[in-house]
């Protein structure tokens, strides 16, 4: 499957050979969970499983609270009021569907900040780069449509700033506007359609989970030294990695319980820390609350949208040179959907031929430094358009567009890289030798053959 | 470590059998919620009992109330009803049984075993024809005085019993009780 | 360099952390006071006396005005809430008129009712009120005084009670009153006096006493689970460190082997 020379599954039994000419599917499960991972994963390595379990909860929880849940503008809040309360074990399924939704999010950065520290975007791996970044578009869509379903005042605002950036659009911006939401404003009509298509996209990120693995799996997992795996023999092959059954499922199934227990207290001891209080307010299409915030995960891309206002000098250069036809709303919306957009081309943005951030010194630090604007673009999100924040928001828009489009077309030229490993093997040996030596007096030597 | 290998192996084994053991445990405290949560829900569990006030059902009239989904009709009845009833031969009955859930049962369906106890007057029942489930007709409709279901032709007489057609049942009696003299508790 | 930045960052946090003052200011200007209620924390539970206090607080002072409607009179009965005896909660509920769904008509409330709206509109509902304020922010928009101190909603109706400084503006021909726990002015008039009410179980009805009674008791509506959910995060939180703990020891020996080949060739 993965070009990577390995054992095949072979039906035994009368039943296994039976039913292996006829629809090969337990072959199909047994070599995926066989398929030969390399040995020297590292912990940011888990991030995978705890993504698959995260969807997983989405749908089961969903599939649940949706029996009891009323998709209808004047009974929505009180039929979630009505699970939190009279529905056994409710509360427990809305806490955990509600914070699910920002594990989901919190996983899938820590996932796709991997992604680009380790170079896993690079050749051959492109594609599953871009459909992972179809699962994030399609996560932000079902989060987004999700937050709308509570009928809260943020839920109904939230829907309203949003769908309002497609009128944003020059010319058909209002015609899409109009579309999406099925009236003039925000409701009932609203809500039903999101209520159908947040039920539906779920299994579509399903379906494109399934091609993204059979995409990295056909490449090969990548791995912390970016050295591909040897698939000159079976042999050379086994000494590179290890079947992902018994050694990855277990390593990742301890690491999915360290971050289950973690994600439980928060969901039982502060399960609204993540929210805002706002939305437990019915809907009012009269009053707007003072300050409408996004759910967490949403606030970096919020900052960016927020950021170009009509005095920043891109946005008067762009409305100059299209003829008045980019003003500073529609700006900001190009901006937050090219900040998604850049994250998709960083396969051919990146021109460096060393594969992994490790051994990439000055990548390093630029890399480090995109975490932190993130984290300070989402802080400035959440805080109010006005005074400091539109700058320090503005700077970490540009850092963001600096890193992809400048930053890193230039470092494969200028860097200089130190030497990767030879091979995985060579790797996990330093890693596994080095952390002996750390952690204890040396092992009994034994002499060398 | 000195120990034989099959020590090893089954300390070894122990290990993975109790992790095993750990994951199924949790794998069933986490799908218990999720059937749990089809279990009615507290305010269906709550209209499990009800309390109605029949203060205001005159002698000769019907209140019907919707309890657990379905029709229970409280008729105040006259005496006329109540001396009918009793007239009848019980031999003739269709349903020999009082269907009442306050009985143990297979109680004789005397007019006593019908209307509540002590207070013959009231006579407390589910509307719904033992037939196929339609809500009879009251206000002494059918051959019988009492009740007739519109749907197949079955004639209940004025202790809701049945006397002509298709339903195998007298109408049953639920679980009902007075509080005092103006609510009755039912369920 | 770049273990510099994140020790830089993780320094930071920690000072912001430490330096928190106990008067925590609410985001626009308002003044809160860190009330200590009986269920803060991962072991609080309610008080089921305060409770009970706060119910007659609000059936007394807020009921005027303000609705509980996504309240039901039975759940004034669980054991973990006001715990009030059926019969009790019965007669409680018999004093309040709500509109019956099938006939339309005015009647006496039972068990299985919600509490009523709101009588004045421009009142709002008080169900979900704990829930849907916070009572402390920041500092800077970092979230830690929410993390170190809760929410905070319970502690801004409480300050808010307590918050009227008797300054009135008028405004277009309607009257407003000045609240620190606000930061500004509101519509609705002080309603605490000392002796407004008279509690039951004798306690003296100061209004600092009223004010955190019917703040728990309005937790208590928001969160009538709190002390369940809370119970069950312990079980939750024990029982995977435990099988963490399981899983942690199986990868090791499962890894062991592999690990000594590469250590040893």
């Amino acid at each position: 499957m993965s070009g990577i020379p390995h054992d095949h599954y072979e039906p035994k039994t009368g039943v296994e050979k039976w039913l292996h000419r006829r629809l090969p599917i337990v072959g199909l499960i047994y070599d995926t969970l066989m398929i030969p991972t390399p040995k020297n994963l590292n912990w940011w390595w888990i991030w995978g499983i705890v993504l698959a379990f995260c969807l997983v909860l989405q749908i089961v929880t969903g599939i649940v609270l949706v029996m009891h849940y009323t998709p209808e503008a004047t009974m929505a809040f009180a039929s979630v009021e009505h699970i939190m309360r009279d529905v056994n074990g409710g509360y427990m399924l809305r806490y955990l569907h509600a914070n699910g939704a920002s594990l989901f999010f919190f996983a899938v950065y820590i996932h796709i900040f991997r992604g680009l520290y380790y170079g896993s975007y690079k050749t051959p791996r492109e594609v599953t780069w871009i459909i992972g970044m179809l699962i994030y578009l399609a996560m932000m869509a079902t989060g987004f449509m999700g937050y709308v379903l509570p009928w809260g005042q943020m839920s109904f605002w939230g829907a309203t700033v949003i769908t309002g950036l497609f009128g944003a659009i020059p010319g058909i911006g209002p015609i899409i506007q109009e579309w999406l939401l099925g009236g003039p404003a925000v409701g009932n009509y609203t809500l039903n359609r999101f209520f159908s298509l947040h039920y539906l996209l779920p299994f579509v990120i399903a379906g494109l989970v399934i091609l993204h693995i059979w995409a990295f799996h056909h490449t090969g997992n990548n791995n912390p030294s970016g050295v591909e795996v040897r698939r000159g023999s079976k042999e050379e092959a086994e000494k590179d990695t290890l079947p992902f059954w018994p050694y990855f499922v277990i390593k990742d199934l301890f690491a999915l319980v360290v971050v289950l227990a973690v994600f439980w207290a928060i969901v039982a001891f502060m399960p609204n820390f993540l929210g805002h209080p706002d939305n437990y307010i019915i809907a009012n299409p009269l009053a707007t609350p003072a300050h409408i915030v996004p759910e967490w995960y949403f606030l970096p891309f919020y900052a960016i949208l927020r950021a170009f206002t009509a005095d920043v000098w891109v946005v008067i250069a762009a409305n100059w040179l299209s003829f008045g036809i980019i003003d500073a709303k529609f700006f900001g919306v190009l901006a937050m959907f090219g900040a998604i957009a850049v994250m998709v081309l960083t396969p051919w943005l990146d021109t460096s031929s060393v594969r992994s951030g490790r051994y990439r010194p000055m990548f390093k630090s630029f890399f480090w430094l995109l975490v932190v604007d993130f984290v300070v673009l989402m802080w400035a999100g959440a805080m109010p358009a006005e005074g400091i924040y539109t700058n320090i928001a503005l700077i970490g828009a540009a850092y963001w567009f600096g890193y992809f489009l400048v930053i890193l077309p230039l470092l494969g030229v200028l860097e200089r890289p130190t030497t990767p490993p030879a091979t995985i093997e060579q790797d996990f040996k330093a890693k596994v030798k080095a952390h002996a030596k750390k952690s204890g007096p040396a092992p009994e030597k034994i002499p060398a053959e | 470590m000195s120990h034989a290998d099959d020590n090893a192996g089954t300390r070894r084994d122990f290990l993975y059998y109790a992790t095993a053991g750990a994951g199924v445990v949790a794998t069933g405290a986490a799908v218990w919620p999720l059937v749990n949560q089809m279990n009615p829900s507290a305010d269906v569990q709550a209209l499990s009992s009800i309390f109605v006030d029949i203060s205001g059902v005159a002698v000769g009239t019907q209140l019907t109330v919707n309890f657990l989904g379905k029709p229970v009709f409280i008729r105040h009845r006259t005496q006329e009803e109540i001396d009918a009833a009793k007239a009848v031969d019980l031999s003739t009955l269709i349903d020999q049984s009082a269907e009442n859930a306050n009985l143990p049962a297979g109680s004789p369906a005397t007019d006593e075993n019908r209307a509540v106890a002590g207070k013959e007057e009231w006579l407390i029942m589910t509307g719904v024809c033992t037939h196929l489930g339609c809500v009879p007709l009251g206000n002494g409709a059918g051959d019988f005085g009492g009740w007739f279901c519109p749907c197949h032709g079955s004639h209940y007489d004025t202790a809701g019993r049945i006397r002509r057609g298709p339903a195998p049942q007298n109408l049953h009696i639920p679980v009902v009780s007075f509080v005092d003299d103006t609510t009755i508790q039912l369920g | 360099m770049t273990i510099m930045i994140r020790k830089l960052a993780l320094s930071a946090l920690t000072a912001l952390t430490l330096g928190s003052a106990p008067a925590l200011a609410a985001g626009e200007g308002g003044h809160i006071e860190d009330f200590a209620f009986s269920f803060e924390g991962p072991f609080g539970t309610y008080d089921r006396a305060q409770l009970q206090r706060g119910l007659q607080v609000y059936t007394e002072v807020c009921s005027a005005c303000h609705g509980l409607h996504l309240v039901t009179f039975r759940s004034l009965t669980d054991e973990t809430g006001p715990g009030l005896d059926p019969d009790v909660m019965r007669a409680y509920a018999g004093t309040m008129q709500v509109q019956d769904a099938t006939t339309g008509e005015y009647r006496a409330a039972g068990g299985p009712d919600h509490f009523p709206t709101s009588a004045m509109e421009t009142a709002p509902d008080l169900s979900l009120m704990a829930k849907a304020r916070a009572g402390f922010h920041g500092p800077y928009g970092l979230g830690i005084n929410q993390l170190i101190h809760g929410m905070g909603g319970a502690e801004y109706i409480a300050s808010f009670l307590l918050g009227f400084t008797g300054e009135e503006t008028e405004q277009g021909g309607a009257i407003f009153y000045e609240n620190t726990a606000f930061g500004g002015n509101v519509s609705m008039p002080p309603q605490l006096e000392e002796g407004l009410v008279t509690y039951s179980d004798g306690t003296e009805a100061t209004p600092e006493q009223m004010a955190q009674d019917v703040a728990a008791f309005l937790m208590w509506s928001a969160e009538p689970h709190m002390t369940q959910r809370k119970m069950w995060g312990f079980v939750g939180v024990i029982f995977l460190t435990l099988l963490a703990s399981l899983l942690y020891l199986t990868n090791k020996r499962l890894w062991a082997p592999i690990k000594d080949a590469a250590k040893h060739s």
